[in-house]
This record gives C-alpha cells, sequence and structure tokens, in this order.
C-alpha cells in the first residue's frame, strides 16, 4: 500500500489548517502538552537494531550509482564559521555548482549553507545556477535570544534574498516543558519565511533527552509550520545518527498519514562518508519510499561528505580510486 | 523564473531498485553423493537407497543423499556406543572441551561456506543464515565448550554422569542450528550421538560432520544418518539409545513419548507453537511493528517460535493493522542469495502445499486476507507475507500452528483478556509482550504459559538462555545450564 494512501485524503484547507488539525482543540499550553504527551513512545533497542538490519543492504553498481548522484543533489554544501569569508563562500559556491570540474555529468548539489552575514555573496556567486542558498537564522547555533530579535534576523535573510532558513529550536523551552514557546516561535519565524523561503527546523537531538524527546520535537515543529525538519547544528555531538534520522523519519510518516502534509528531512553533521550516506538513503528509502527521494524533500547537511561522494563515482566509472589530491578542496 | 516557482519546481523522486547482489556459490563444493557418516567415515548406505535433496528456491536437484535402513541405523548406534566405551565417555571433561572449542572455531573459519550452503539447501535469505544462524551455531559450541570441565559446578554436591548414546532428531528449519542445539550439549556432558537431520535439509549436517572429523573428533562420537520419518523411527526405537532429543512437530512428538512409554529412555522434546504476540497501545509502536514483523517472517514463519497470533489493544488495532500492512509492503521476497531478500523460500513442496491451505481455510472461515502485490520468483516455493484480520479464536488460523509467513491478528481490551486468549491454545513456547510499562512486564510475564516470554522484543537467542515449551509444545530446556540437565544422570 502506498504511502500516500494512509494520508487523509486531500484534506480540505490550507497547508496551515491541516498541519494544525493534529492537535486537540485550540493551541494553548495545556492543549500542546497533552499533544507532546501523546506523541507514541520510541524503543531505542528496537531503533537500533532496526537501523542495523537495514545498514546490512548491499547497493551495488547502477543502484549505488543512483544513490551516489542523488546524495550529490541532496547535499547542502555547508561552511558555518567565524572565520567565513566572502572568498570562501564564493570558492565553495563554485563547487557546489560544479562538483568535479573533469566530469560535467556530475550534477550540482541542492544548495549552499552560510551564516547570514554571507548570504549576499553566496547570492551572487550561484546566481543563474539553480543552486539554492540557505541561511542559518535565529541566533544560530544556540538560539539563546528573545524570539523579537530572531524573527528580525529570519526577516532580514528574507528580505536578502535567501531561499530556505535553517533555524534552531528552544531546545531550553523544550526541556522545560514550554511547548508553546517552542511551538510560536516556529510560526513566528514561518510567518517571518513566508512564502520567499523554505523552513528548516533545526531540533539540535544531541542536546534533547532521547529519542522520545526527538519524537514529541518533530511532531512539534512539522505541527508549527516546518517544511523540512533538521537533526542538528552540527556544533554539538553527537550531530545525525541513523537512529535519529530514522525516529524522525517515522514522525514525518505519522505526521503525513494525519494531516496529509509533506515535510522534509535533513540529517546534518557527522555524514562523512559515501557510504554513510548511502545507508541513510537506504533508511529513508524504506522508511517514506520514493516519494521523499528528491532533494525537494531530503537533503544532506555536510562539509566533507562530497568528495567521498565524487570519489566513489569516479571509482565505479573508471573501476580507479584516485587520490583525495586530484578532488578540489573548497 | 519567479522565486516561488523555482522553490516549487519539482525534481522527480527516485524510483530506487537495487540491483541484484547475490552471494556467490562458489565457495560450495558438493559432492554428487552423500553416503552415512558413520564411525568416522562416509560409508554407502546399506539399504542401497538414496533419495534427492533440492534448492527449494530453484527446485533443481543439489545432491543425492542416502536413505538409511535399519540396519544402517543399528550401524550407527553401535559405532556410537563403542565410541562412547573406548573413549567419549570416559574422557576428561578438559579433553572433551578441546574438541568442542575446536569444532566452534572451525565453524566459525567457514561461517561464510556454511551459511550459503544452508541458504541453498533450506531456501532461508543468506542475511539470516550469515547474521543470525551461523553465528549462533559457533556461539552454541562455544558456550558448552566451557561447561565441559565444570559440571560438577553446575550441579554442586552432585555427580553429574553421561546418559550413554544419543539419538537426535531435528527439523528443516534451523538445520545448522538445531544441530548445534543438540549437538553440543551431547557432546559437552559425555554422550555420543547419532544425528538425523531433515530430509529436505541434509547438506549442512554431512558438511558438519566431516568438519568435525577434520577437527579430529574420535571416530563413532557424532554420526550423521539421513532418511525420512521411519529412519527417525527406527533411531528413537533403537534398543540401544539412552536418551532421545526431538525438535519437530507436536504430532511426531506425541508418536515418539507413546513409543518410548516404559523404555526407560531420556526424552527431550521441542515441538510446535503458536506464540501470542501481545501488543499494548503504550506499546513503542514502530518498533513494535519490526517486532511483529521479524516475530513471524524470520525464517519464512518457519520458525517454533514464531509469533504467529498478534493481540492488538483495540484502541489502536486499525492504526496499527495500517502500518503494519504497510510494512508488509517493504518486505522484499525472493531470491535467498540474494543479500537485499528479507523473505526468501518456503522450504519445500509440501509445506507450501500446508500453508496454502491453512490460508484458503482462514479466507473461507471469513477473515479478511492482505497479502502485498509483491512479484515472486517464477520457480521454487514462493509465499506472499499474509496476515488476517477480523479472526476470532474459533479460527482454525488462530489455533493450528502454520509454520509459515501468515500471521493471525485479533484485538483484546484489557489485560486479563489478553492473557485469557493468549494462553487459550495447546500450545506454550513463546509469547511476546509489548508495552511502555515495565509493571506490566512483569504481571503479563508471571501469567502466559509460555516457555520464553520476550518483553518489547522478539525471536531473541541466546546460548546461555535456556529454551523450551509448556503444554503441547514440548518439556525439556536446551540452552543454558538447564540443557545440560538433558543429557546427564545422577541428577534429579
Amino acid at each position: 500500500m502506498a504511502l500516500a494512501a494512509l494520508a487523509r485524503g486531500n484534506l480540505p484547507g490550507t497547508d496551515n489548517d491541516r498541519r494544525v488539525s493534529i492537535l486537540p482543540g485550540r493551541i494553548t499550553t495545556p492543549t500542546l502538552a497533552s499533544f507532546v504527551r501523546s506523541v507514541a513512545s520510541v524503543d531505542e533497542v528496537g531503533v537500533t537494531e532496526r537501523v542495523a538490519s537495514l545498514g546490512t543492504r548491499s547497493i551495488k553498481k547502477d543502484s549505488k550509482m543512483d544513490a551516489l548522484i542523488l546524495a550529490v543533489r541532496m547535499m547542502d554544501l555547508t561552511t558555518l564559521e567565524g572565520k567565513d569569508t566572502p572568498g570562501k563562500v564564493a570558492q565553495m559556491s563554485s563547487k557546489a555548482i560544479r562538483p568535479d570540474p573533469v566530469d560535467s555529468s556530475v550534477p550540482s548539489v541542492a544548495a549552499v549553507c552560510v551564516y547570514p552575514a554571507m548570504v549576499p555573496y553566496a547570492l551572487e556567486a550561484v546566481a543563474g545556477s539553480g543552486v539554492k542558498v540557505a541561511s542559518v537564522a535565529t541566533y544560530f547555533p544556540s538560539g539563546q535570544i528573545d524570539t523579537k530579535s530572531k524573527v528580525v534576523e529570519v526577516s532580514s535573510v528574507v528580505t536578502l534574498g535567501a531561499d530556505e532558513v535553517d533555524m534552531v529550536i528552544d531546545r531550553g523551552a523544550f526541556l522545560a516543558g514550554a511547548y508553546f514557546k517552542v511551538f510560536d516561535e516556529i510560526r513566528q519565524v514561518k510567518e517571518a519565511c513566508g512564502d520567499q523561503a523554505h523552513l528548516k527546523v533545526i531540533l539540535e537531538t544531541g542536546e534533547l533527552g532521547g529519542l522520545d524527546d526527538v519524537r514529541r520535537a518533530s511532531m512539534l515543529a512539522m505541527a508549527a509550520g516546518a517544511d523540512f525538519i533538521k537533526t542538528s547544528t552540527g556544533k554539538v555531538q553527537p550531530a545525525a545518527t541513523l537512529p535519529v534520522t530514522l525516529v524522525m523519519l517515522e514522525a514525518i510518516r505519522d505526521f503525513y498519514g494525519a494531516t496529509g502534509v509533506q515535510v522534509g528531512m535533513k540529517p546534518a553533521g557527522g555524514i562523512r562518508t559515501a557510504k554513510d550516506a548511502i545507508r541513510y538513503l537506504v533508511v529513508l528509502n524504506e522508511t517514506l519510499g520514493s516519494a521523499w527521494m528528491t532533494p525537494d524533500w531530503f537533503r544532506f547537511g555536510a562539509s566533507t561528505l562530497l568528495n567521498d561522494v565524487l570519489m566513489q563515482i569516479r571509482w565505479l566509472k573508471t573501476g580507479r580510486y584516485q587520490s583525495a589530491d586530484y578532488f578540489t578542496k573548497d | 523564473m519567479a522565486k516561488a516557482e523555482l522553490l516549487q519546481a519539482p525534481s522527480p523522486p527516485l524510483d530506487w531498485k537495487y540491483a541484484p547482489s547475490r552471494e556467490s556459490t562458489d565457495i560450495v563444493s558438493l559432492n554428487e553423493r552423500y553416503g552415512l557418516f558413520i564411525g568416522g567415515a562416509f560409508r554407502a548406505p546399506l539399504s542401497k537407497k538414496y533419495f534427492p535433496t533440492i534448492n527449494p528456491a530453484t527446485e533443481k536437484p543439489l545432491a543425492e543423499v542416502a536413505e538409511a535402513g535399519e540396519k544402517d541405523v543399528n550401524r550407527a548406534v553401535k559405532a556410537a556406543r563403542s565410541a562412547y566405551d573406548d573413549s567419549w565417555g570416559s574422557m576428561p571433561g578438559k579433553e572433551r572441551a578441546k574438541y568442542l572449542f575446536r569444532i566452534a572455531r572451525m565453524v566459525q573459519e567457514r561461517s561464510r561456506e556454511l551459511a550459503v550452503l544452508e541458504t541453498m539447501d533450506g531456501g532461508k535469505p543468506i542475511k539470516e543464515s550469515r547474521d543470525v544462524d551461523l553465528p549462533l551455531v559457533a556461539a552454541h559450541f562455544f558456550y558448552y565448550a566451557g561447561w565441559a570441565d565444570k559440571l560438577e559446578y553446575a550441579f554442586p554436591g552432585l555427580d553429574p554422569k553421561p546418559l550413554g548414546v544419543a539419538g537426535q532428531v531435528i527439523p528443516w528449519n534451523f538445520p545448522m542450528m538445531m544441530l548445534a542445539w543438540k549437538v553440543a550439549p551431547a557432546l559437552a556432558t559425555g554422550n555420543t550421538v547419532v544425528l538425523k537431520p531433515a530430509e529436505t535439509t541434509p547438506l549442512s549436517a554431512l558438511t558438519f560432520a566431516a568438519l568435525a572429523a577434520e577437527a579430529g573428533l574420535p571416530p563413532g562420537v557424532l554420526n550423521v544418518i539421513t532418511g525420512a520419518g521411519a529412519t527417525g523411527s527406527s533411531l528413537v526405537n533403537h534398543p540401544d539409545v539412552d536418551k532421545v532429543a526431538f525438535t519437530g512437530s507436536t504430532a511426531v512428538g506425541k508418536l515418539i513419548r507413546n513409543s518410548l512409554a516404559g523404555t526407560g529412555k531420556k526424552v527431550t522434546l521441542e515441538l510446535g507453537g503458536k506464540a501470542a504476540h501481545v501488543i499494548f497501545d503504550d506499546a513503542p509502536i514502530d518498533q513494535a511493528i519490526e517486532g511483529v514483523i521479524n516475530g513471524i517472517f524470520f525464517n519464512q514463519g518457519h520458525v517454533c517460535c514464531a509469533g504467529s497470533r498478534l493481540f492488538v489493544q483495540e484502541s489502536i488495532h486499525d492504526r496499527f493493522v495500517d502500518k503494519l500492512k504497510r510494512r508488509l509492503s517493504t518486505l522484499r521476497v525472493g531470491d535467498p542469495l540474494d543479500k537485499n531478500t528479507d523473505v526468501g523460500a518456503i522450504n519445500s513442496a509440501e509445506q507450501l502445499a500446508k500453508i496454502s491451505e491453512l490460508v484458503e481455510i482462514g479466507r473461507a472461515e471469513g477473515a479478511e486476507m492482505f497479502q502485498p502485490d509483491c512479484v515472486l520468483p517464477r520457480n521454487g516455493f514462493f509465499f506472499r507475507p499474509t496476515l488476517f484480520t477480523g479472526v476470532s479464536q474459533s479460527h482454525r488460523i488462530a489455533q493450528e500452528e502454520i509454520f509459515g509467513p501468515v500471521l493471525s491478528i485479533m484485538s483484546f481490551r484489557t489485560p486479563e483478556e489478553a492473557i485469557e486468549k493468549a494462553n487459550n491454545t495447546p500450545y506454550g513456547l513463546s509469547a511476546g509482550v509489548w508495552t511502555s510499562k515495565g509493571s506490566r512486564i512483569l504481571w503479563m510475564a508471571d501469567r502466559l504459559q509460555a516457555g520464553v516470554v520476550w518483553a518489547n522484543t522478539y525471536n531473541k537467542f541466546d546460548p546461555a538462555s535456556p529454551f523450551g515449551g509448556y503444554k503441547e509444545s514440548g518439556f525439556g530446556r536446551e540452552g543454558g545450564r538447564h540443557g545440560l540437565l538433558a543429557y546427564l544422570q545422577g541428577i534429579s
């Protein structure tokens, strides 16, 4: 049975109406608390076993090439450092547009992901290429400031022309049980994104209290308006893991089943090898199915993954491994 | 293009098909014909009869094996008796242990070969024979090798002694693993063995016999004779057999018990099951789904402890069944040698016919059937993963062991009702409980009449953990310290 058949048909109303239809009644502090508590629990042993079992999938030949090319197309090539400069961003962007200078059949990545100050340079560098510009915002990575300032920052990157906004949730509020604060902040940021920018909501799962929390935060973020949910900032360990990703994908599946709203997924941080990327794609494929197997609904947030994927692509094409020196470091 | 349009311009999703990833069979070298392994060597059967064993995934013959007649059985038991009298029975435990450790290591070294062979002869997916069966086989030999010189510590103050010659008859669902469960404790305790593997899956046991000889196991300590029911019957009824261990159907188990009554032979029986798998509404649902899938589709459902009766709390029944159906559709059914296959071949044409018949009965009784529309291979014995909803306790598919990939789903309202229904079966081998509430797990485990109760998991095995049944699922325990009891005298 296709996953689409599980959705409650085409529910009436706007995207937002459908999202909040999963909540019990009006959106208040108590109703959000009871919603969060109603989210199905997660058994960590079972999750670990499931990803271990999917990890034994043997992906070879054409299916491997398909996965590697898709992984390139799904990549948010990222630089998020205090020492980022216009020059660094320009170089990374040119790699994003043409990842392998000697093999023009390798497609562009999905987006470059930068700090707000770098957005204008990134926009200039990728202009006309189809590569999008994602900006982290909401005082990434900690988000330790009032909601109003976060919204101002988001509005400014949207005005600059960012295509995508990667916000962080207020983990402190979530852990303190202040779900309304978390929800409302996402809602306001979403409003600031308007029709112009896609909103990715970073849960920073490494700071949450285990997989139950990951699932609860996922549901809350989706109900509040997340177009994508994202594991991590990359600044906290552990960042993306397969168990966390599986739990978030299962939450996306349940949310889609209940509301008919499709939400995307972005694991970020710690995914460094082509083999890892393929494992993530297997988990995606077998949890959400082919409807999500596109850069529209799945992204990898990574800075060093791309070169390993390129190396594997060249190996598949030529039968030879080439030294890392043959792949550009931008 | 306007910004909003650019954002919405979709990239078509990838319909990702995994390329076939077939495990090579080059590592396995088969003889055209196998004799009986008696007294340390392969011997032509006195019966002069042979029968073919086939690959159930292709229906092509793999080899011919001997059919042991009564005279052959007698020869094997004699060989086992003299090995017991001459060497094995009186050998110090630490010496016996050396052989068992050596066998365990050799199984590990050759595990890929043995896994491929197991899959070729039996039809189970290579990922199971590779990742479950063979690791457990080696673990079982290591575990009982460790006990061999510590028997007096296992039963302090007693003087445990071996029984003599053990006649062991094993089924076709886990050929190597059942061999290990039987042979390892028997040899560790100083008994000698005549083993009869199932007629559809004799090859791994014969290969193992050769491996044991290579390990230097004295001739006659382990004898492997092949054949069908008549051979098994001659073996268990042979007057010089001291101990009978049988794993298989309840019907045959009853026959064995009848014929052995009054003979003084020690018996352990591990028989059928119709396990209850109970899902409460506070369970971790997505992991419970995986548990249920593993519980019934592991090894095509050819598992005596398979969770074949699913009880779902009524408040989550419909949602759970929807999720289960979706998950069923992602199971990869097909070539067992493909590393990505989840559900392999049914072991034999006979078993396929039995499964099909019971499924037809289920439909006729009015239960609602669901099967995913996966494509089955043209040749070989395959059956779609199947589930039935709207099943009642009185339906035959809720009562009889199907021993195939078929799940019967019922609902319950309260924990008391779950217990009543779960125990309402002549069987009692295993059960599973899924709930987030620790106290409820203990409450359920106290009341479920089953030899094994798994909580928030299913089908987990470990050589240190005893396994065995209540009621018509048999008696005696295999595995753990308990597993030694079945092969010792002087303990009661």
